[in-house]
């Protein structure tokens, strides 16, 4: 069997004296998407921060390629040159325009020459739709392009493991398509993921394992249509009912 | 208003890419409403024009009629003798000030950086360089600047160190730099602490280190945001300059002060003061102009 892109075995994460993961074991196989599914507060985005070691794990291991991204040896920088992280609220830089946002990554931290980089990034603004933004600076960017660029910058550094929190919860609901074909459309291109998000609908069609959240623990787990349509813990059906009632299914 | 303008000579540069039937031209209410907006307009303007004749008028007149006002103006204002010493104070202000101003505004820029970047460092083997610059920051924002260059300025000599300089002129631009470091590394570590942390953990998440984090995302949009009370900190330094005269620098200020002590006439003082000003409001206008801009761009990116 090939070693799955990520495996994290019973993580365990408290804020104080507040636990905020707790015995949390996933496996990611390679070309596959994870979705993680949980009410406000469950501990999604810690998760997600976890594997991405802008949060240290207080309890457990989690393996990226085989390799053991929690111990005390590993270097986080080297690290995150192999993951890509989306989030909620777009966290483009001001201050650079949209190509020098794209291109900071690949030059400063992968040695990609000014040029090569510029072509690599226009490449992929235009497979987006987003060529003509090129020269603009973020604000001047509705929310779903601005979001669309994010995604383009954690791209630009061809990451083995893409990591999306919650990345339509900010937009406006007219706004919220565009960004959820381009997260389909890296899904179809075989990107490995793993993320959290509201949108039950687009969950069913780019997950290969939902899990749900409640309280830091994974109260259960499966594929996306057993989750979303025949749950059986009662805390995922009640769940759901909420969300379903929130109209976003 | 540019619009309007640009429509009422019939050149509007971009063409609407779409028509609702036809040039647009001003509806009667619309070309109403100018006429009643251009007669506000004159009638703001006359009222403000009338006021300051006024006020400002009233102000001149109590000076001018005041019994004392030929004494002043002649100890003060006279200006060809005023002409007559303003090469002096004028090489004065080249010679001292402006030398002073160059040198110092460099080198605090420097350390204020540094001490920013110390004090805003979360390295375990920066700690005791954490401790020092917070002391250091402290004490010289809490000395008046004057007793620092006394203390630097007197007591340095006064030393006898081997190798020390005892020139005036370098003791007085230490003590500026001194002083003026610490304000400008506060100003600076505001400024890295209002960019916010989601910015860090975006730059982090691409694999940038932490001083590359530093130097091309958080410390661009720092200084940007720090600029306007950066120039305001610039003029005050121009203006302190004149402070090191008292070392017996001769700037301009101590160039005034020679010849109005030889001729009991103030009119140098007013000279090197205009001088200054010369050189001081220009810079306060584009300050102001920056801190607008400034204000407008983060105006913009909140609605963003
Ligand atoms: N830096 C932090 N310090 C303290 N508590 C935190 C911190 N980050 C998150 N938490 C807490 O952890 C819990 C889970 O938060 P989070 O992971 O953001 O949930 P979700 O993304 O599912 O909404 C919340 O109760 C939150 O208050
Ligand atoms: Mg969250």
């Amino acid at each position: 069997m090939r070693i799955p892109v990520l495996e994290i075995s019973e993580v365990r994460k408290a804020f104080g004296s507040e636990v905020v993961l707790e015995d949390i074991s996933i496996t990611v196989p390679e070309h596959t998407a994870t979705v993680l599914i949980g009410a406000s507060g469950s501990g999604k985005s810690t998760l997600l921060r976890c594997i991405n070691l802008l949060e240290l794990v207080d309890d457990g291991t989690i393996k990226l390629d085989g390799q053991e991204i929690t111990s005390v040896a590993a270097n986080p920088d080297e690290i995150r040159r192999k993951l890509g992280m989306v989030f909620q609220s777009f966290n483009l830089f001001p201050h650079m325009k949209v190509l020098d946002n794209i291109i900071l990554a690949p030059m400063r931290v992968h040695g990609i020459s000014r040029d090569e980089a510029s072509e690599k990034a226009i490449e992929l603004l235009k497979r987006f739709g987003l060529s003509e933004k090129a020269d603009q600076y973020p604000d001047r960017l509705s929310g779903g392009q601005q979001q669309r660029v994010a995604i383009i910058r954690s791209l630009a550094v061809q990451p083995r493991l893409l990591l999306l929190d919650e990345v339509t919860s900010a937009l406006d609901p007219v706004l919220v398509n565009e960004v959820l074909s381009t997260v389909r459309d890296l899904k179809d291109h075989g990107m490995t993921m793993v993320l959290a998000t509201h949108e039950m609908g687009f969950a069913k069609q780019v997950a290969d394992e939902v899990c749900f959240l409640e309280k830091g623990r994974i109260l259960e787990w499966g594929s996306p249509e057993q989750m979303l349509e025949n749950p059986t813990n009662p805390r995922t059906k009640d769940f759901l009912q909420r969300v379903h009632e929130a109209g976003r299914l | 208003m540019s619009n309007e303008a640009r429509r009422e000579d019939g050149s509007t540069p971009n063409p609407a890419p779409y028509s609702f039937g036809g040039e647009w031209s001003p509806s009667a209410v619309e070309i109403e409403r100018r006429i009643a907006r251009k007669k506000q307009v004159r009638r703001k303007a006359l009222i403000a024009a009338i006021s300051s004749i006024l006020v400002l008028g009233t102000l001149a007149t109590i000076v001018i009629t005041s019994p004392g006002w030929k004494v002043l103006s002649a100890t003060f204002f006279h200006w060809s003798y005023g002409f007559q010493v303003l090469p002096k104070i004028l090489l004065g202000f080249f010679e001292s000030n402006l030398i002073l101003t160059l040198i110092a505004s460099v080198s605090v820029a420097f350390f204020g950086l540094v001490i920013a970047l110390i004090r805003t460092s979360r390295s375990a083997a920066l700690t005791p360089f954490r401790i020092l610059a917070t002391i250091y920051v402290d004490l010289f924002r809490g000395i008046p600047m004057l007793l620092v260059i006394f203390l630097v300025g007197f007591g340095i000599p006064a030393l006898q160190l081997k190798g020390v300089t005892n020139n005036v002129f370098i003791l007085g631009i230490i003590a500026v730099i001194i002083t003026y470091s610490a304000y400008v590394a506060e100003v600076i570590r505001s400024g890295i602490l209002t960019v916010h942390p989601s910015q860090r953990a975006a730059a982090r998440s691409l694999g940038l280190s932490n001083f590359q984090t530093l130097r091309h995302v958080v410390l661009p949009q720092a200084i940007r945001r720090v600029t306007p009370p950066l120039l305001n900190d610039l003029v005050a330094l121009i203006k302190d300059t004149g402070l090191v005269s008292i070392l017996g620098v001769t700037d301009a200020i101590r160039a005034a002060q020679i010849e109005a002590s030889r001729t009991f006439n103030y009119t140098p003082y007013v000279m090197a003061a205009i001088i200054f000003l010369c050189v001081t409001i220009p810079l306060t206008r584009f300050t102001d102009r920056t801190l607008r801009k400034s204000i407008e761009r983060q105006n913009a990116q909140g609605q963003a």
